[in-house]
């Protein structure tokens, strides 16, 4: 609002999209919290199938698919085929979600006081816990093809313009920019702070730290990829020695290659016959998804691996639920901020009483993803709710700060703050660089979305390819929720323009109308 | 019709390199189990070790064996002798010091054991030890805040009751009340200070 009033709609849409964020984050922190719950057991509950009705085989879902993917899918999220099936709330996820809204609510409870002492904790115990995976990881067998396989540049993957938008995307959601968190936070320091070391920080460490959590994780997963790759080979062991009669343990893994070439040569026909699966590694370290899947089905499956299993996967799912903590921190202080200084509720209301609101008002809505569609749903939320509107409102942000307020007066003010005025790279780039960047992404992120028809993929026992998940297209009325959600919060930038023109009308009205009348009566008296 | 049971033995899997070592005692010991197996079904009380015929046997230790019936002239039916080494099948790996995984019968599955199943949930046990902190946490903050909003509050107002008290029950000496004297502990001499002043609040 001091900017412009016209622009003071960004102000309101970033509050719509943290309030949207913080609901599906949350539940991300929701699932987290039930991993760490049941790491405190020997054997792991992921790490075998459950038995079948008769106790002669294990359940048929998790013998088609894997130990892992069976208790992410049925044991904890209980999914159903289709997204339009809702199914009932979970209960057990119900609960684990009213826990982590009152660990958050306990956090945020006086605002910037509590949490300023939470963040102590929740941002030094995850490095803590990455230095020892990096550790743990570095010293396991195969951690160094992972570490390869990370920092060798793919030229064919490169040339794909499509790589280069998820990058920029990533690096622009990590910092969490345009969200009003760094405002929110921001608005406690004092006036004369230096706010260009402050900003160079926060973009080095989020890098440094991105850097050093991809060495810890694809360490971990060159672990995984490695003993994949040698029970592969074992599986084709056995059955070479089952079909040839050869005593037990007679070809290692190493001498595998050797007598699979021998036998190619000398009887090409049975080795055919015997439907041997083509092992390589790559194939293995390619296999590492992404989000959930990563936390959840690949990381939790390399864990049970480690020595120790219950340890590692306290630690690991305890720093993945401080990092999604201190995220919303910053995402509650974006909701709670605004509302505060808005003005919303009466003076005398404590701030307790306000974050309560917040904390439960949020907690309900939030339980719409405890249904056993509830992840995709979230799928939806994180895809839509955020992306657009997020570069939309940066982009609002960038243009009036520079160009409405105008440069000038803004070099004035940071001079006025840090000592000195901006140099030309922070001018170059605010002017030029900046927009045109967010504007490319923007266009292209939309071209994109237009191109391919929105699809999901569902977990589907009864698909016959199962377990590859099952690509579905979004009914009518889920997309429209899509469209919904992308531009509703973007709209509230023209919605208070205008009503911020209308205002300023009639006020330009009611002054003309005083002017008028008063030179009417002292025309009457004189 | 010959119905053939097969088994095949493995050593122990691992990096240690421990073979089995398969002879003549070790086949009778395995005859004498199985003839002991049958003998535990109702009908079959009579079969001797000498019914129990092994064939093919290989290196890796693998064979096929087949029962014989006292008469020797047919063998049983596979599917009462699988029943039996189901019922036993505990103590023919004990004899042989091997497991489910490393004695194979093929075509008889193996029983599973079933999963340890606490009475309690562990998740929930944990769940309710961090609720209860947390629950005990927030109230604690709520309280303290209540507490200083209403320290807040009664501080101008017990100020006022007191400046009150003092109003009505003014002793004076001399001209000079004496309660304000005492209150203020000596740090203001009100014998200079007129009505006025004395009754602004600290």
């Amino acid at each position: 609002m001091a900017i412009s009033p016209y622009l003071g709609g960004v102000g309101l849409g970033c509050l719509i999209v943290s309030f949207l964020v913080s609901l599906y984050y949350n539940t991300i922190l929701t699932w987290v919290l039930w991993y760490l719950l049941n790491s405190f057991q020997h054997p792991l509950p992921w790490s075998a199938c459950p038995l079948d009705l008769n106790r002669t085989g294990l359940v048929e879902e998790c013998w088609d698919s894997s130990a892992v993917s069976y208790f992410w899918y049925r044991q904890t999220l209980n999914i159903t085929a289709d997204i339009s099936d809702s199914g009932s709330v979970q209960w057990q996820l119900l609960v684990c979600l009213a826990a982590s809204w009152a660990v958050l609510y306990l956090c945020v409870i006086r605002g910037i006081e509590t949490t300023g002492k939470a963040i102590y904790f929740t941002a030094l115990f995850p490095y803590l816990v990455l230095t020892i995976f990096l550790i743990r990881g570095l010293t396991l067998p195969g951690a160094t093809e992972g570490l390869v396989y990370l920092f060798t540049p793919d030229m064919q993957v490169l040339r794909n313009p499509r790589v280069w938008l998820d990058a920029a995307t990533q690096i622009f959601f990590s910092l969490s920019l345009a969200f009003g968190g760094h405002i929110a936070f921001a608005s406690y320091n004092p006036p004369r702070n230096n706010c260009e070391r402050d900003a160079v920080a926060i973009a080095l460490v989020n890098s440094m730290t991105s850097l050093y959590a991809s060495i810890a994780v694809f360490s971990v997963l060159g672990f995984k990829a490695a003993n994949d790759h040698g029970r592969c080979l074992d599986g084709n062991i056995l059955r070479l020695i089952n079909a040839f009669d050869l005593p037990d343990q007679s070809i290692s893994r190493d001498d595998y290659a050797a007598v699979l070439a021998r036998l190619n040569t000398s009887r090409p026909e049975w080795a055919a016959g015997l439907h041997l699966d083509t092992c390589r590694l790559e194939d293995f370290l390619e296999k590492s998804a992404a989000g959930t899947g990563l936390a959840f089905i690949v990381f939790a499956e390399a864990v049970l691996h480690m020595p120790g299993a219950p340890g590692w996967a306290v630690l690991f799912f305890g720093m993945l639920f401080t990092l999604g903590l201190s995220s919303m921190f910053g995402n509650m202080e974006s909701v709670i901020t605004p509302l505060l200084d808005l003005g919303v509720m009466p003076r005398g209301v404590p701030k307790e009483l306000l974050t309560g609101l917040a904390c439960l008002v949020c907690f309900v809505s939030a339980t719409c993803f405890t249904l056993q569609s509830g992840s995709y749903w979230l799928e939806i939320f994180d895809h839509y709710a955020a992306s657009l509107n997020l570069i939309l409102f940066a982009f609002f942000e960038v243009v009036g700060v520079i160009y409405v307020y105008g440069m000038k007066r803004f070099c004035d003010d940071i001079a006025w703050m840090t000592g000195r005025r901006p140099g030309l790279y922070w001018q170059v780039t605010w002017k030029v660089v900046s927009p045109l960047l967010l504007l490319t992404i923007f266009v292209a992120y939309i071209s994109l979305l237009a191109s391919t028809p929105p699809s999901y993929k569902a977990w589907n026992p009864q698909y016959e390819q199962f377990p590859s998940r099952q690509e579905k297209p979004y009914p009518g009325w889920v997309q429209a929720i899509c469209v919904l959600l992308s531009f509703l919060p973007a709209l509230s930038v023209p919605a208070v323009a205008l009503v911020q023109l209308l205002a300023r009308r009639r006020r330009k009205q009611q002054d003309v109308q005083q002017d008028v009348g008063p030179k009417l009566q002292d025309g009457g008296v004189c | 019709m010959r119905q053939n049971n097969s088994i095949t033995q493995e050593t122990q899997e691992g990096p240690r390199l421990r073979k089995y070592a398969w002879d003549t005692n070790e086949e009778y010991l395995f005859k004498a189990m199985v003839a002991f197996s049958m003998r535990k079904v109702p009908n079959r009380e009579t079969t001797e070790i000498s019914h129990v015929l092994l064939c093919n046997v290989t290196q890796r230790v693998s064979f096929w064996f087949v029962v014989t019936d006292p008469s020797k002239t047919h063998t049983l039916p596979a599917v009462e002798i699988q029943s039996a080494i189901r019922m036993n099948r505990n103590r023919i790996n004990n004899a042989f010091f091997l497991n489910d995984q490393t004695l194979e019968f093929l075509r008889i599955p193996s029983t599973l054991a079933p999963p340890t199943d606490p009475p309690v949930p562990i998740w929930i046990i944990i769940f309710g030890v961090i609720f209860c902190i947390v629950i005990v946490a927030t109230m604690l903050l709520i309280l303290s805040g209540i507490q200083q909003h209403r320290r807040k509050n009664e501080g101008p107002s017990e100020m006022e009751d007191t400046e009150d008290k003092c109003e009505n029950t003014i002793t004076v000496e001399n001209g000079i009340p004496c309660d304000p004297l005492d209150m203020k502990g000596g740090h203001i001499n009100d014998a200079f200070m007129t009505e006025d002043e004395r009754l602004t609040p600290l």
